[in-house]
């Protein structure tokens, strides 16, 4: 009845995971409660569960980004006060099992339910912003894939209680993720919630390319759409190309363990080898649909807060483009110990090292738009300075890595989880943080605290070095990775170090919580009430904070780069803004709760298939054709905001518009 | 057949001739198709062809098909408005070839610097390529 | 159709930039100067991506097969279990419901509800007679002691053709669904550009099976 779920699922006899578990259930219990309490189910239920509105989604999938940094932060505490306590033939407290999740864990979450809904986010929120539309080409199917996305968040972190998680590392590999090596259901709680969200991530990538290629306001020729939306198309592209790829894989490998196959088996003709091939086929892409945004957002924060237009906008984009394929060039980069010949390895660590070309003619345009310009030091450009610094320190020891003989001594070593984190922390997070501070007055209408960020950023950063530096040098003292304890003396206090540097960090998540908490509550004192707070340049910031659902109440027409720029330099020097328009009513996409009924039976079916519940799997699969088949069948799927009620939120956004930008209408009041 | 269209843009696999012209269209596709598939069949079932050129004869007549099923099915043109659609299927082509062609490369490498004992198949492999 | 009469707006953004014909911002051309696209246009392209995705999809199912069409493990090989008669039966059953699909699309392009709801019927059949092929084909392989589990070749055999008989499978679960809509609800512009998806769809399994047939079954064979 159940299949492979008892009692002994449950880790009565683990106090670590026993405890988080049941802090865990009364965390999200008593919030539950605290809601239904409160009465706040409708309104969460209508404005957000079911919304279908880009900034919201946005929003939520920043929030599920931020939520799983704790997780995927915790387990890295963890792991490196466990590094730090177990030296010297010591066995610190935890034991390899259970250490073993915890790695796994900490990379698959970092990567795939932090660093990704994080991006994922911010392209949502900003990119129909940026392009002047109202709306996502397909607003229900983005509720769907945020849905999806949250489902395998959520069978991830069923793993903690029910059962275990995958002891393979962050990407499974065969032989030792077969049924053979690994019996437990860890690394079908890892292949499901994968499975799940990466069908989101797909389904999400289709929604933007098709709305960045087909969608534009009137006028915003490609060549005129800032250059976020171009780091976002190129990252939409390669996830369209490269998740596909995933699920081919993920799924070879479930039939392995499943139906008996002998796809990445060790018997029967099987090769594993042919695992890595695929799964870095969609790696390495994977790392580029991560950054390629980040390098978006400090395109648009270097240049806002350098009051100039970027440096090289053409270069950025041919920039941008080479590396979405040239990303699918390089994956060998991945596994050149596995023991190809010279020159596979020769021509792949060439292209490896080809592909930091376009990263660094980035890196000067960056610098270039800075240079003569008067910098404005806020929270947003300190994190993008912070990342050109850091990230051209990691862009280095890459290019080393490339290095087909380097890379024999280094693979598998802790330089090697030194050089990821470098890039990854040091770009796609600090350039989700940017993007954080940079758009949080747009989605909410106040900013946040300024000296806390400037905290957070001074934490993270030093706290960076700290943690990661040592492993350099450990790596180069020949510290693998993976390991559980360490029996070296002269590690020791390098591991110290890097565990001091942990802290330090955690210093500065607990200013950016601080600063969130304080942000909101002075929010009536820190109020954008310009739509524009730091003299934007996109489009974005000629439509109020936060914006109306139809976000514009006429497109707007582009007339040339940095369509706002232009736009509000003839307003200040017209001393007039454009004449009213005439307004009409617009037609919005009705809410829909298919996103959040698709998501319940993806998780019953994950859930199902993980613990061989067959029967849960039909009944799924069920009744996930019949909300497809009952969301095909709705007849009306947008309503109408009248004209009048556009007009009025209109001119009450253009009132405010003409006080900050003509002062001289300014007296009367 | 009329559909929302504007002058410079097409959705792929709209085709806007009139009945008796897009019948006409399906069926050369048709037409096409088959004496491809039937050529295809009776490659490999004869001995026409010098052995070791019947897969690359095989390839070409499938490549060659399916083109005819992008052109006469699916409508895809050179036409302006059609731009976007031959574009993104470029890059799903150039995706394909990469991801098709960079795995046999890499593998057959492998295979060929490490034979491993137990696995006959392995040599089987680079005797193929 | 209504499609036809919302598009008229984008000639019209140029000359009254602040005139606002696009009712959802959804109408008129895609290429960047008049506006967002006409919704027909922006359906049928993004379903255009997700095919193309699944292209990738497939191309990666395809590596993995070349990679392993060899590892037969001692057992049977492709040349000793493929029927080719079989094979050109289902390629000719898939190929002539590629066209009459086509057919279906004009008539519905036309509003004959009755050619339409005929051409979908015959290439639901004709799509049901490929899958039910193809089941006894590989039924048959299980029952020799072939499935599956025997080899690699095998695995990834089963893996590819199944996979491509899974797409034809949920193509029949949607086709059975658009028949009913169309009979429900009439050519709204909903439907059409649902029925636009679908063909694209259907031709894409088919362009995909010419790829099978011909690396899976063709070349396997002659070895």
């Amino acid at each position: 009845m159940l299949g492979k779920l008892s009692w002994a699922a449950i880790p009565f006899d683990e106090p670590i995971p026993l405890a988080t578990s049941v802090i865990l259930i009364v965390v999200i219990g008593s919030l539950l409660s605290w809601i239904t309490v409160k009465g706040h189910w409708p309104y969460l239920w209508k404005e957000w569960i079911t919304s279908v509105d880009h900034k919201r989604i946005g929003v939520m999938y920043c929030m599920l980004a931020m939520v799983m940094l704790l997780r995927g932060f915790s387990d890295a505490l963890l792991m490196r006060s466990q590094l730090a306590l177990a030296t010297g033939g010591a066995q610190g407290y935890l034991p390899p099992e259970h250490y073993d999740q915890i790695f796994s864990a900490h990379g698959t979450i970092m990567i795939f339910f932090t660093a990704m809904p994080f991006v994922i986010g911010l392209m949502n929120f900003a990119v129909p912003l940026q392009l002047g539309i109202r709306d996502v080409a397909f607003p229900t199917l983005n509720s769907v894939s945020l849905w999806l996305t949250a489902s395998g968040v959520l069978l991830t972190n069923m793993s903690l209680v029910i059962g275990e998680f995958a002891r393979t590392g962050w990407l499974a590999y065969p032989p030792l993720s077969e049924l053979k090596y690994s019996p437990g259901v860890g690394v079908d709680y890892y292949l499901w919630s994968l499975q799940i969200a990466g069908v989101g991530t797909l389904l999400s990538g289709i929604n933007l390319v098709t709305t960045i290629l087909k969608m534009r306001a009137p006028g915003m020729a490609l060549t005129r759409m800032p250059v976020f939306c171009w780091t976002a198309l190129a990252s939409n592209l390669l996830i369209v190309a490269a998740f596909p790829i995933l699920t081919a894989t993920f799924a070879m490998l479930s039939l392995d363990r499943y139906l008996g196959f002998h796809f990445f088996t060790d018997e029967a003709g099987g090769n594993s080898m042919m695992y890595m091939n695929l799964i870095w086929a969609w790696g390495h892409p994977e790392v580029y649909i991560l950054i390629l945004p980040a390098f978006g957002v400090f395109s648009e924060v270097i240049s806002t807060f350098s009051g100039k237009p970027l440096f090289g906008y053409r270069s950025m984009i041919i920039a941008t483009m080479t590396i979405c394929i040239l990303a699918f060039i390089v994956w060998l980069h991945h596994f050149f110990t596995m023991g190809a010949g010279a020159d596979v390895n020769g021509f792949f660590g060439v292209m490896t090292m080809i592909i930091a070309v376009p990263t660094g003619v980035k890196v000067f345009n960056w610098m270039f738009t800075m240079y003569g310009g008067r910098v404005r030091f806020e929270v947003p450009i300190l994190w993008s300075l912070g990342f050109i610094v850091t990230f051209v320190i990691g862009g280095m020891t890459g290019v080393l890595l490339a290095v087909p003989p380097a890379n024999f001594q280094l693979h598998n070593s802790v330089f090697l989880v030194a050089h990821f984190h470098n890039v990854i922390i040091g770009g796609v997070l600090f350039g989700a943080f940017a993007g954080y501070t940079y758009w949080f007055p747009k989605a909410f209408g106040f900013t946040l605290h300024e000296g806390l960020g400037k905290a957070a950023f001074w934490c993270w950063t030093i706290g960076f070095y700290f943690a990661f530096m040592p492993l350099y040098a450990l790596g180069l003292m020949g510290m693998t990775r993976r390991m559980q304890h360490t029996n070296d003396p002269a590690w020791t206090p390098l591991l110290y170090l890097a565990g001091v540097g942990a802290l330090i960090i955690t210093a500065g998540i607990g200013c950016q919580i601080a600063q969130l908490i304080v942000s909101i509550r002075d929010r009536d004192n820190r109020r954008d009430l310009t739509g524009d707070p730091w003299d934007g340049r996109s489009l974005e910031w000629a439509t109020a904070s936060p914006p109306p659902v139809f976000n514009f109440a006429v497109l707007p027409n582009v007339e040339g780069e940095e369509a706002y720029w232009g736009i509000k330099r003839t307003a200040i020097e017209q001393q007039r803004l454009v004449a009213e328009p005439t307004y009409e009513a617009i037609e919005m996409p009705h809410n829909s709760a298919t996103g959040f009924i698709t998501a319940f039976f993806a998780v019953v079916m994950g859930f199902a298939m993980i613990w061989h519940i067959w029967w849960m799997v039909i009944a799924g699969f069920v009744g996930a054709f019949a909300t497809f088949v009952w969301f095909a069948w709705r007849d009306e799927d947008e309503y109408e905001i009248s004209a009048d009620e556009v007009a009025r939120i209109d001119r009450e956004r253009r009132r405010v518009r003409a006080e900050v930008l003509l002062p001289s209408l300014k007296r009367p009041s | 057949m009329s559909h929302g269209h504007d002058d410079d843009d097409s959705a792929p696999g709209d085709d806007h001739s009139q009945v008796l012209a897009g019948v006409r269209g399906y069926a050369v596709g048709l037409v096409l198709a088959a004496g491809l598939t039937a050529t295809s069949f009776w490659v490999a079932s004869t001995h026409v062809l010098w052995g070791p050129g019947v897969p690359i004869g095989l390839c070409v007549l499938a490549i060659a098909q399916m083109g005819i099923h992008l052109a006469f099915f699916l409508h895809i043109t050179t036409g302006p408005d059609n731009t976007n659609n031959v574009l993104a299927l470029a890059f799903g082509v150039l995706i394909v070839f990469l991801v098709v062609a960079g795995s046999l490369w890499i593998m057959a490498h492998l295979n060929q610097m490490m034979p491993m004992a137990g696995m006959p198949q392995m040599t089987d492999l680079q005797m193929q390529h | 159709m209504s499609d036809v009469a919302r598009d008229q707006g984008g000639g019209r953004a140029d000359r009254h930039p602040h005139h606002d014909p696009h009712r959802l911002g959804r109408v008129s051309t895609g290429s960047g100067t008049h506006g967002p696209a006409s919704k027909r246009i922006v359906v049928g392209y993004g379903f255009w991506i997700f095919l193309l995705s699944d292209i990738i999809m497939f191309s990666a199912i395809f590596a993995t097969y070349a990679v392993l069409q060899s590892a037969t493990n001692g057992g049977p090989t492709g040349a000793q279990l493929f029927d080719l008669k079989n094979v050109a039966v289902e390629t000719t059953c898939l190929l002539l419901s590629s066209f009459v699909c086509g057919l279906a699309m004009i008539a519905a392009s036309t509003r004959s509800m009755m050619w339409t709801q005929i051409g979908l019927l015959l290439t639901g059949l004709l799509g049901f007679v490929f899958l039910v092929l193809e089941l006894h084909e590989l039924a048959d392989m299980v029952a020799r002691n072939a499935g599956p589990q025997r080899s690699a070749f095998l695995s990834a055999f089963f893996t590819l053709v199944g996979c491509h008989g899974l797409h034809v499978s949920v193509g029949l679960l949607w086709l059975g669904t658009m028949m009913a809509q169309i009979w429900a609800k009439g050519f709204t512009p909903n439907i059409q550009r649902r029925l636009l998806c679908f063909s694209l769809f259907w031709h894409a399994l088919d362009i995909i099976w010419v790829a099978l047939f011909t690396i899976v079954y063709l070349l396997g064979a002659g070895q």
